[in-house]
Parts: structure tokens; C-alpha cells; sequence
């Protein structure tokens, strides 16, 4: 067995003792309640829905060009600060509480809009000209465009963070076997649920979701097959930049916080659970997304606290990340393995 | 028609552009920096420059004179007409709680001062005759809008960096009398920029005149005179921060810092072809192992002296950097990127911590680190620990050229063109990768050790993914694999946004496009190493073919 077999192994067995050392520790310390610990894997789901949407824009797009598209998490962004832009006006009208269905439908259309605009934007000004480039010029580029959005964002609309508005019917909880349930995460789990198996049913049941199948596949063979390859890659940018929108207006009325650096570290985490999922896979970004949301949320109060480590939530990220660093050595091809992550790497 | 088409949409994209500029609070931002004192400032040189731009845009290849000039003034009409509809609109609807930059202040510049009626007409006229001049400027004789270009270049950064030239110029007798004829204490005179144009454009002149005698320079006289122009720079280096004073000494010890990072990072990235974007964790190791090793608050554990600290902070970092590397060896491309990304915001977190406090100080990080000194000399002040700084440079980058050159030097340049090719021709691919990491680690423990003592502390905010993004940005903007491109990149990427402070805060904006353009129109780089700007140019020779047959 070699140096580095030895190493990799060392790190297996340590993450693994590390996790069944500290979930024995948790269950014998006894320090959460059932209620507790609904309510963990209650906002798990919930933000684990938003990762899972915002994963399936990296799926898509790297099913289609192979590209991470590093600013994902920025486009997620730029709906928030849309959805902010039309929730504070009508808040302020009072039109959201008397209405918050078509207010919440005018909030996320205008997340959807933008943020797929701008995606598209993005496509057309950045990674258009590196289609055929091999290398790293194209990863750096979208690490430019995410800085560029971020800074641009800033420019605009200042660096202060922005308290999003919270209408009253919001603060409605469901009660149910003495759990509470907050109503919020319902509708966000629901609603995302929703979006993606339209979502699901577009890439598996429209001529352009099945282009997008075949162009993610093989895009030259598509191209053959007379598959309009630029149009198939624009609308994937289109439906997973709106995507990201929906997720930023969840996202930003879960944490009641808008600011331009807001998108980064979701970002790179529902990356993680693309990768998780099976990066090209749509349905493995779902999994994937959910998965990473409820390990992080579960994972400090069940890992870190049996063995005894003070404060464990603020290592809520070192979570995240460390599963996403485990997946990426050890399966990069994913929970649903394609053939595709192999190919790469 | 078809030229004008092309023009008006030439002109909408320059509009676009500073309206953009406009709206991102740039453009009032480079109001306050004047050019020539009292009369022109950097906001209104570069709305004149975004009209002359959009003329010679809009005129290149629309034909006879007549045509050019005609679709340089239709392009710098409509975008005119852009940034006039903006200085309107600001000027009637209250935009300010969203865009924070519609200001009036904005809206006085837009408007040149007028009332916004007059003030659009003013602005549309302006774009035109902008548009008109730019065009002209494009048919004129290449060696009359060189010397123009080159004049009106000099009086830019004349009058742009008036205060760190002035500094220089703090002398009696002829140096002070031409300082009194070119600048007054605010800024450069009219005189003066009149005076800076007229030489700077006649040496273009005669230069381009001498030149034009078809002397193509020999590789070896190119190469010569490369070695001359990076002699020259690397002088200039040292004289700086005694003809400049402190101010520059402290700007200077920072770039020196990223350049230093910049040669580990390159051969990370640049020669072995390993996207690590986790760097700033090993200047994190290098830093914070110095500073527990010396500090003298109860949080010290040794209390060296800084120089037996530093060489124990550089072989911890190449550890750290051999064990980062260790689980990540088998990771390739993007997916490496993102892993290494990952490790250095683990590193972040942990550091800042509650549970890492007891031993790293956690947000309130390591207090009291003694400068180092040569015998009873303390190296106390940044000028000192920039000559500090520019000798382990000076030491990094000799290494990094012999590296370069040698076995392990070639074989990591054939891991990063094909990994699997490489492996099949014998490279020890374990073996070179972790050289790799633990080299690079190396030379950013070294630049964290510097930066702790510098500072006399640390925290864990100074250790953003930021720093790895910059040292990242430097190495491509100067150029992969060129370590004069390192030092170039870090002055215009470090050195710079240091001395133009105010935009401090657009910093990462101008990052962020400057990746952009340079993946897009020049990947190798400013200062490119020679081999690599070969290879890109020989693929994009092969590649054209492949591209036009691309469907759509």
C-alpha cells in the first residue's frame, strides 16, 4: 500500500470515527429535545431545498458546456436583491399583507426575470468565447464575473445589508403532534418542491429539455443531429438562472437579509451538493442539494457536540465544506454516478 | 446602412458602458481626483475618452474618410444621447434609494453644471464631437495619433499621480524649479500639462520616426532588452521608498509581499498547472506559526526571536502545504479549484473559532510580535522590512528560475499539459505535485511570516479567500508562469489601487473585469513567459479551423 493510499485511508477513518464518535456522544449527553431536533431537520430541508435549486443551475450548466459556472451563487443573489426591490414597495403599501399570493407571485417573478436575465447576460459577455477552450481560462473568467457581479451589486445599490420586509402572515406556525411548525418553511420546502418538478418535467418532456439531454451528453453528436447547440446552452442558463432567482427570494426571506456577498457561500456549498448529487445529474442535484442542507444543519448539534467541542455551530460551514472536500477526492462522480464525472476527472 | 447600424449599436454599447460607470458611483468618484488643476479631472478625461473610443470603434472599417467620420459622430451622438437621458432622468425622478450613486452631484457632472435641458443638449453635442474627433483621430497618420495618444497619456498619469511625484521631486535647485513650473502644490498646472504633452508626444515622434527604418529586433536583442527593462524596474524597486518616503515604503512592502506569494503561487499554478485557490491558508500557517512562536502575550508559546521563528514558520507551512496536498492529489482541474477553495475557508473558520480559541486567540487573534533586528539594528519601520521583503523575493525568485529550468521544473510542466501523458513518460506524479504544493506553500509561509511581524499582530479576518483571489489575479494578469509577470502584476494590482485609495472600494470591481479581459483577449498575460505565450498562439492557430465549423 502506498504513501498516499495510507493517507487517504488515515482520513477515511478519521471522518468516520470522528462522525460515530460524536452522534454516540450526542445520544448518551442527551441534550436536545425531540421537538429540537425536528426543528434542525425541519430547516435543513428548507434550506437544503433553496442548495438543491441553486445546484440544479450548476448541474445544467456543466451538463451542457463543463463549465462550473463559479458565479452561480452571484446570480442567486441578484434575484434576492430584485425580490427586495419589489417586496419593500409593496410592504410598505400594505399590498403584501392583504394579498400575499400575487404579492409573493410578483416577488418571485421579478427574481426569476432578473436573475435569468443576467444570467444569460453572463453567457453571452463571458463564457460565449470559450466554448472551445480547454484549460483553465474559463474557470477563471467565471471567478471574474462573480467578482464583477458582487462588486457591481455594490456599486449600485450600496454595501449595507438590507433588512427584508416581513409581512404578518408569515409568523403563522402549524402545531402538530406538540411539534411547531413554522409556516415559512413549509411554504418555501413546498413551493421549491413544486418549481423543480416543473423543472423536471421541462427537461424530460419539451423538445428543448430533451435537446438539453442530448446536448449534455454529447454535444457534438447533438449538433449533428441538427440540435441548435447555442440555443440549447442559452436556455439552460435562462431556466437555471431563474431557478437561482426563486432560491435568492427564499433565501433572502428566510434570513430577512439582502447584501451583495450574500450569494458567495451558498454558492459554493449547493456546488458541493451538486457535486454530491452527481454533477450533470438533475435529479442528483435535488438529492444532493436536500442532502447537504440537512447535514449541515443536523451535523454540528449530532457530530460535534458528542465530542465535546464548545460553540459547535459556527462550524456549521466546516460541515459543509468538509463533506464537499470528502465527495469531490473520494466519489466525484456523485451519490447518482455518471459516466460524465469520470470523463473529467 | 449597414455601417450605420453598426455605428449606432457601437455607440448604444458605450453609452451602456458609462451610464454603467455612471450609476456604480465610479464616475463621481473620479471627479475628485483632478488632472490638470482647476480645469480638467479624471471623471471628465474618462467620459471624453468612453466618446473618442466609441468614434474609433464605430469608424473602424466603415470605408471611405467622409463615412468614418460620419459614423464616428452618429456613434458618439447616440451615446451622448444615453448618458444625457440618464442625467434626465436622474435630474426628475428620486432614484436614490436605489441606486445610492444618483446623486445630484452625479446629475451636476452629467450636466457639466447646466440645468438638465441645456445640460443634455451639452452632452449629446459633447458625445458627438467626441465621436467626430475619435474618428478622426483613427485616419490620421498611425505616427501623428501615436504621439497624441502617448501626450495626452503622460499628462493623465502626470496629473493622476500629482502627489507621489511631487513627493519625488522635493529638491532645491533645477528639479524644484521644474516641479514649480509643472505642478502647484494642488495639482498639475495648465502650463505644465501643456509642456508634459508636447514632450511625451515629440519623443513619440522621433522615437517613431528613428523606428521606422524596418528594425526588427533579433530575439537575442529583445531578450537584452528585456533583462535592461526588468534591471531598470527592479532598481527603481529599491530607490522608491528613499526618494518617496514612508507612504511608498509601506505600499511597496506590500506589493513585495504579494510578489513573493505571487512566485509560490506560480509555481503552483503557473508551472505545475494545480488551481489552488486554498493559498491564503498557508500564509494564514505562516503567520500565525510565527506569531505563537514569538509573541510575547500569554498566548506565545516559545518566545523566539523572529529569526528563529521564521525558518520554524516556512517548514510548517511546506507541511501544511504537503498535507493539503496529500488527500487532494487524485482531484484534477475545476474540481481541484473548488476542493483547495473549500480547505482555505475551513482554515478561516476553524482559526476564528471558539473551539480553536485557547490556542490561536480566536477573533482577537495573536497580539505582540517583536520586529526582528540584526544585531542592536531593528528592522522597525516598513521601509526596512520592505528591503526584508524584496531580498527573500530576490531569493524566492531565483529559486523559482532555477526551478524552472530544471528536471522538476520540466516534468511539472508536463503534468500540467497532460497529466496522464506525463505519468506514462515517468514523472512521479505523487512526488512532483507535492513538491508543488509544498514549494508554494513554502514561499506564502514566508509572506504570512513577514505580514505577522510587520503588523506586530494577527487576526483571522486577514486571512480572506481575498488574498487568495488577488495573488491569484496577479499571476494571471501579469502572466502564468512569468516571473517578471509576477512583479508586474502585483505593482498593477497591488501597488496601484494602493495609491489611487479613494477607489479602494472598486477594487474587486476592477478585479473582477480585469479577469474577464484578460482570459478573453490576452490569456498569456502582460509580461508572458515566452514558451507559454508559443503555445497559446500555436493553439489558437489550430483551433480556428475547429471553431468555424461549429453549427449556428
Amino acid at each position: 500500500m502506498s504513501a498516499v493510499s495510507l493517507a487517504l485511508w488515515t482520513v477515511r477513518f478519521l471522518v468516520v470515527a470522528l462522525v460515530v464518535a460524536g452522534t454516540i456522544g450526542t445520544i448518551l449527553k442527551d441534550r436536545y429535545t425531540t421537538a429540537q431536533w425536528f426543528e434542525f431537520v425541519l430547516f435543513g430541508l428548507t434550506i437544503g431545498s433553496l442548495y438543491a435549486q441553486v445546484a440544479l443551475g450548476y448541474t445544467m450548466v456543466y451538463g451542457v458546456l463543463r463549465l462550473i459556472n463559479f458565479a452561480h451563487g452571484d446570480i442567486m443573489m441578484c434575484g434576492a436583491f430584485a425580490g427586495y426591490f419589489v417586496a419593500t414597495p409593496l410592504e410598505n403599501s400594505g399590498f403584501l399583507e392583504v394579498h400575499p399570493v400575487l404579492g409573493m407571485t410578483a416577488i418571485l417573478a421579478a427574481g426569476m426575470v432578473v436573475s435569468g436575465v443576467i444570467a444569460v447576460l453572463t453567457e453571452r459577455i463571458a463564457y460565449r468565447p470559450f466554448r472551445r477552450v480547454q484549460g483553465f481560462a474559463p474557470l477563471i473568467c467565471a471567478f471574474g464575473v462573480s467578482f464583477f457581479l458582487e462588486q457591481t451589486f455594490r456599486g449600485l445599490f450600496g454595501s449595507s445589508v438590507k433588512s427584508y420586509p416581513a409581512p404578518k402572515w408569515e409568523g403563522v406556525e402549524f402545531h402538530w403532534a406538540g411539534l411547531s411548525v413554522p409556516g415559512v418553511d413549509v411554504l418555501v420546502i413546498v413551493l421549491a418542491v413544486a418549481f423543480m418538478a416543473v423543472l423536471y418535467l421541462i427537461v424530460q418532456k419539451t423538445r428543448m429539455g430533451m435537446a438539453m439531454r442530448a446536448v449534455s451528453e454529447d454535444g457534438e453528436a447533438a449538433a449533428l443531429m441538427g440540435v441548435d447547440v447555442g440555443k440549447v446552452i442559452v436556455f439552460t442558463f435562462a431556466l437555471g438562472g431563474a431557478m437561482a432567482g426563486i432560491a435568492g427570494v427564499f433565501y433572502a426571506f428566510l434570513f430577512k437579509q439582502v447584501y451583495f456577498y450574500m450569494g458567495f457561500t451558498p454558492g459554493i456549498k449547493a456546488f458541493g451538493g451538486a457535486v454530491l448529487g452527481g454533477i450533470g445529474s438533475v435529479p442528483g442535484a435535488m438529492l444532493g442539494g436536500f442532502f447537504l442542507g440537512l447535514v449541515e444543519s443536523v451535523g454540528p448539534s449530532l457530530f460535534l457536540d458528542g465530542i465535546g467541542i464548545k460553540a459547535p455551530y459556527e462550524l456549521r460551514d466546516v460541515i459543509a465544506y468538509t463533506l464537499m472536500i470528502l465527495v469531490l477526492v473520494f466519489r466525484p462522480q456523485g451519490i447518482l454516478g455518471e459516466h460524465m464525472a469520470k470523463k473529467r476527472a | 446602412m449597414k455601417t450605420l447600424t453598426k455605428a449606432a449599436t457601437t455607440g448604444l454599447l458605450f453609452g451602456v458602458g458609462g451610464v454603467y460607470l455612471a450609476l456604480v458611483g465610479l464616475l463621481e468618484m473620479m471627479q475628485a481626483r483632478p488632472i490638470v488643476f482647476g480645469a480638467v479631472n479624471l471623471g471628465q478625461a474618462v467620459l471624453a475618452l468612453l466618446a473618442l473610443a466609441c468614434g474609433v470603434v464605430a469608424a473602424r472599417d466603415a470605408g471611405p474618410a467622409f463615412a468614418r467620420a460620419g459614423a464616428g459622430l452618429l456613434g458618439g451622438l447616440v451615446a451622448g444621447a444615453l448618458m444625457a437621458l440618464l442625467q434626465v432622468i436622474v435630474a426628475t425622478v428620486p432614484l436614490q434609494g436605489m441606486f445610492i450613486a444618483a446623486s445630484p452631484a452625479l446629475r451636476n457632472m452629467l450636466a457639466f453644471g447646466f440645468a438638465p435641458g441645456p445640460g443634455a443638449l451639452a452632452m449629446l453635442l459633447g458625445g458627438g464631437i467626441g465621436g467626430l474627433a475619435g474618428a478622426v483621430l483613427a485616419v490620421t497618420l498611425p505616427s501623428l495619433r501615436r504621439a497624441i495618444v502617448a501626450g495626452a497619456a503622460a499628462v493623465v498619469i502626470a496629473g493622476v499621480f500629482q502627489e507621489l511625484i511631487q513627493l519625488m521631486m522635493q529638491y532645491e535647485g533645477i528639479i524644484g524649479w521644474i516641479r514649480d513650473f509643472v505642478y502647484t502644490w494642488q495639482g498639475l498646472r495648465p502650463q505644465g500639462a501643456v509642456a508634459i504633452f508636447v514632450i511625451a508626444g515629440g519623443t513619440s515622434l522621433v522615437l517613431s520616426h528613428r523606428s521606422s527604418a524596418d528594425h526588427v529586433p533579433s530575439p537575442d536583442e529583445r531578450r537584452r532588452r528585456r533583462f535592461i527593462s526588468a534591471g531598470v524596474a527592479l532598481l527603481v524597486l529599491v530607490l522608491m521608498p528613499l526618494l518617496a518616503g514612508a507612504y511608498i515604503g509601506e505600499v511597496l512592502m506590500l506589493v513585495g509581499l504579494y510578489i513573493l506569494m505571487g512566485m509560490g503561487l506560480n509555481l503552483e499554478v503557473g508551472l505545475a498547472g494545480l488551481l489552488d485557490l486554498g493559498f491564503v491558508a498557508f500564509f494564514a500557517v505562516g503567520a500565525y506559526t510565527t506569531a505563537l512562536l514569538t509573541s510575547g502575550s500569554s498566548i506565545g508559546l516559545l518566545h523566539l526571536s523572529y529569526w528563529e521563528a521564521m525558518p520554524i514558520a516556512v517548514l510548517i507551512s511546506i507541511l501544511g502545504g504537503v498535507l493539503f496536498g496529500l488527500p487532494v492529489l487524485g482531484v484534477r482541474g475545476d474540481y481541484l479549484a473548488v476542493a483547495t477553495l473549500g480547505l482555505g475557508e475551513i482554515v478561516r473558520i476553524v482559526v476564528l473559532s471558539d473551539f480553536a480559541a485557547p490556542l490561536l486567540g480566536g477573533p482577537q487573534g495573536v497580539l505582540d510580535i517583536p520586529k526582528p533586528s540584526i544585531g542592536s539594528f531593528e528592522l522597525g519601520s516598513p521601509v526596512k522590512l520592505f528591503y526584508l521583503t524584496l531580498v527573500c523575493a530576490g531569493v524566492a525568485a531565483f529559486i523559482a528560475w532555477r526551478l524552472e529550468n530544471s528536471r522538476l521544473g520540466r516534468a511539472w510542466e508536463a503534468l500540467r499539459d497532460d497529466e496522464d501523458v506525463a505519468q506514462a513518460l515517468g514523472v512521479n506524479l505523487i512526488r512532483s505535485k507535492l513538491l508543488a504544493y509544498g514549494l508554494g506553500a513554502a514561499f506564502a509561509g514566508l509572506g504570512g511570516s513577514i505580514f505577522a511581524t510587520m503588523l506586530g499582530s494577527v487576526y483571522p479576518s486577514s486571512f480572506q479567500l481575498l488574498i487568495s483571489i488577488n495573488v491569484l489575479a496577479l499571476i494571471i494578469v501579469g502572466g502564468m508562469g512569468s516571473l517578471p509577470g509576477v512583479v508586474l502584476g502585483a505593482i498593477a494590482l497591488i501597488g496601484l489601487p494602493e495609491l489611487l485609495r479613494e477607489f479602494g472600494e472598486y477594487r474587486y470591481l476592477f478585479y473582477g473585469a480585469a479577469l474577464i479581459v484578460m482570459m478573453r483577449w490576452k490569456p498569456e498575460g502582460l509580461w508572458p513567459s515566452e514558451v507559454r505565450s508559443r503555445e497559446l498562439h500555436a493553439a489558437a492557430g489550430e483551433a480556428e479551423p475547429v471553431a468555424a465549423m461549429e453549427p449556428g
